[in-house]
């Protein structure tokens, strides 16, 4: 099959894939309540209503409120947006380190040794210490929690790179490309990154999902976004507290947490089984 | 064997290296001044300069990281203000919670993961093998540290079944010790477990594809046999090089189901050092669990040779 027609069933391969369909309509829906949630909430998150506090799922507070008399479906939806913001952010950062990284290492063998045994070193730490410990010397706030999550996840994507592009510098047409006197620079972007695109999505839509789940994870630990800002892992930390007497303030952040999971982690499997079957895993 | 295992260790120097100079470098991520940050709003400019100077921070750089790989290398990880003790004395005091409840997540995670992942296998396709692999996807999305929110809501607050939170040593009291167990070690077993029977399934699915399965059909044994001694064996590799992974993200689980359940580990250790910037002891947690996660791996790819008679290291 030549190329241009792989490119033009690409398309309609990932329409037919059950994964990627249910996988970006979940996504797509998260989006929307993040995009549309000053629409979709019925209050204001931030505004605390002591009256009113740890009242049950009803028709005024379509999922209940918590200790302070926040609306919980309102924070839900407002939580959406940190959780996207984080995830979109430090899917963006990982995969440019991950390229620039990847790119170097693979191309120019004696920057390699030294890159990857950093990159060894990096992800020696397991993730979540990796991301607090930064965070404990950055200090709280989105900005950092992008930051801390991007070191920690760049490794992964970086090696993804350097081994695509030493699958693929050896190659025909690459060895063309240089005896015709094309620079290093000039191939590496004209003829080895676009082979790498596929692979990127893939691992994107899987860095996209651990880091909305350790984002919520730092959130519940205190150490994440600032405890007034209304995200998942804050809204589920406060439900921890009052867990005896109202079990909705943590039950529904973390379904949208699960809910989201699943939708990029079905998202990833369909694009790695449409676009590189030999990942497959049977 | 020995010439492996040697030149497997080397290996280690490195690695282990990058993870002493990363760990070294956080001091100096904390914006404006640490020694400020640490000591607080009330430090006078002589205490600042006195415990800059304590610290080694009015040295050159590269001074500073030999001076760190220096003490690191004899054991000394500093000291923590508040608990005022030896860093490595605190991280011994709270080493066993997290080790009991890692091990018994793991052994929770295999236990679930591996019968799940043959028992799919068995039968690909069939109703057993798709139930299955849909808990698995769904397990493998559930985030652990609200699972566990659940499980206390569940099986503590409503049923009363199990403590809500806390810990016993399993020295002092067994009895006690597994009760406040059970409930950490399911929540943190169960998304590995997920992966686990993923992996499982798909080895066994590969393992019983080979000509000796075939063999062994011909040769009239039983289904059961063929399934447990014949594929169980070479579907086995894949998946000790998953558990060696597993543990890793274990390790951090760890971290935030001792919070949920109030379980005084490394976990408990590391955040209140953060949340009081008590920054010797938030160094020596991570270099302590980056350290014990590169002698495990290590572990992992000695035990190939065990299981696998068929790998080799000249």
């Amino acid at each position: 099959m030549s190329d241009a027609v792989a490119r033009a069933t690409w398309p309609r391969r990932l329409g037919r894939s059950r994964n990627v369909v249910t996988g970006a309509l979940i996504v797509t829906l998260v989006v929307l309540g993040a995009l549309f949630a000053g629409a979709v909430s019925t209050h204001n998150p931030r505004r605390l209503d002591p009256a009113n506090r740890l009242k049950p799922p009803s028709a005024q507070n379509y999922l209940g409120t918590d200790e302070f008399g926040r609306d919980v479906w309102s924070l839900v939806v407002h939580g959406s947006q940190v959780s996207l913001l984080v995830g979109a952010t430090t899917m963006a950062l990982t995969s440019l380190g991950g390229i620039v990284v990847g790119l170097v290492a693979g191309y120019y063998r004696r920057l390699d040794l030294v890159l990857m045994r950093v990159m060894d070193g990096l992800m020696a730490f397991p993730a979540i210490l990796l991301a607090i410990a930064l965070m404990a010397a950055r200090g709280s706030g989105v900005g950092n929690v992008i930051f801390a999550l991007s070191v920690v996840y760049t490794p992964r994507t970086a090696m993804l790179i350097r081994s695509t592009v030493l699958s693929i510098r050896e190659l025909d047409y690459v060895l063309a490309a240089r005896a015709l006197g094309r620079r290093d620079l000039a191939i590496a972007f004209r003829h080895i990154l676009p082979n790498c695109i596929g692979p990127l999505l893939v691992q994107g839509s899987f860095i996209f999902a651990y880091a909305i789940l350790a984002e919520a994870i730092l959130g519940f630990l205190g150490v994440g976004v600032p405890p007034y800002v209304p995200s998942w892992g804050n809204v589920i930390a406060s439900g921890k507290n009052v867990i005896r007497e109202a079990f909705w303030v943590s039950l529904f952040p973390g379904l949208a947490l699960t809910l989201s999971g699943l939708g990029l982690n079905l998202l990833g499997d369909g694009l790695r089984d449409t676009l590189d079957p030999r990942l497959r895993v049977p | 064997m020995t010439a492996y295992l040697i030149r497997r260790i080397l290996a280690l120097v490195p690695v282990l290296a990058v993870v002493v100079s990363v760990t070294f470098l956080l001091i100096h991520l904390i914006p404006g001044d640490p020694v400020s940050v640490m000591l607080g709003p009330d430090a006078t400019p002589a205490q600042i300069q006195a415990a800059r100077h304590a610290l080694g921070l009015d040295r050159p750089l590269p001074e500073q990281l030999l001076k760190f790989y220096a003490r690191v290398l004899r054991g000394d990880l500093g000291r923590s203000y508040f608990l005022d003790r030896p860093v490595t004395q605190a991280l011994l005091e709270r080493a066993e919670p997290t080790l009991v409840l890692t091990l018994s997540a793991l052994l929770v995670a295999i236990v679930i993961g591996v019968p799940s992942g043959i028992v799919a296998a068995a039968q690909p396709g069939s109703l057993w093998d798709r139930t299955l692999m849909l808990a698995a996807l769904l397990g493998v999305c559930v985030p652990g540290f609200w699972l566990s929110l659940n499980f206390i809501y569940l099986f503590a607050v409503r049923l009363g079944w199990l403590p809500a939170a806390g810990y016993a040593s399993i020295f002092v009291d067994p009895v006690a010790a597994l009760r406040y167990m059970v409930l950490p070690a399911v929540s943190l077993g169960f998304s590995q477990s997920a992966l686990i029977a993923r992996i499982s399934r798909s080895c066994m699915l590969e393992a019983l594809q080979q000509d000796y399965i075939r063999t062994a059909r011909a040769k009239g044994l039983s289904h059961a046999t063929v399934t447990w001694v014949h594929a169980f064996r070479n579907a086995l590799v894949p998946v000790v090089t998953v558990i060696g992974i597993t543990m890793a993200i274990l390790i951090g689980g760890a971290v935030v189901t001792e919070i949920v359940f109030n379980i005084p580990g490394l976990g408990r250790l590391i955040i209140s050092a953060v949340l009081r910037r008590d920054y010797p002891v938030v160094q020596g947690v991570i270099l302590a669990t980056a350290t014990a996660y590169v002698l495990i791996n290590l572990g992992v790819d000695m035990l190939y040779v065990f299981i696998d008679p068929r790998i080799r290291y000249e």
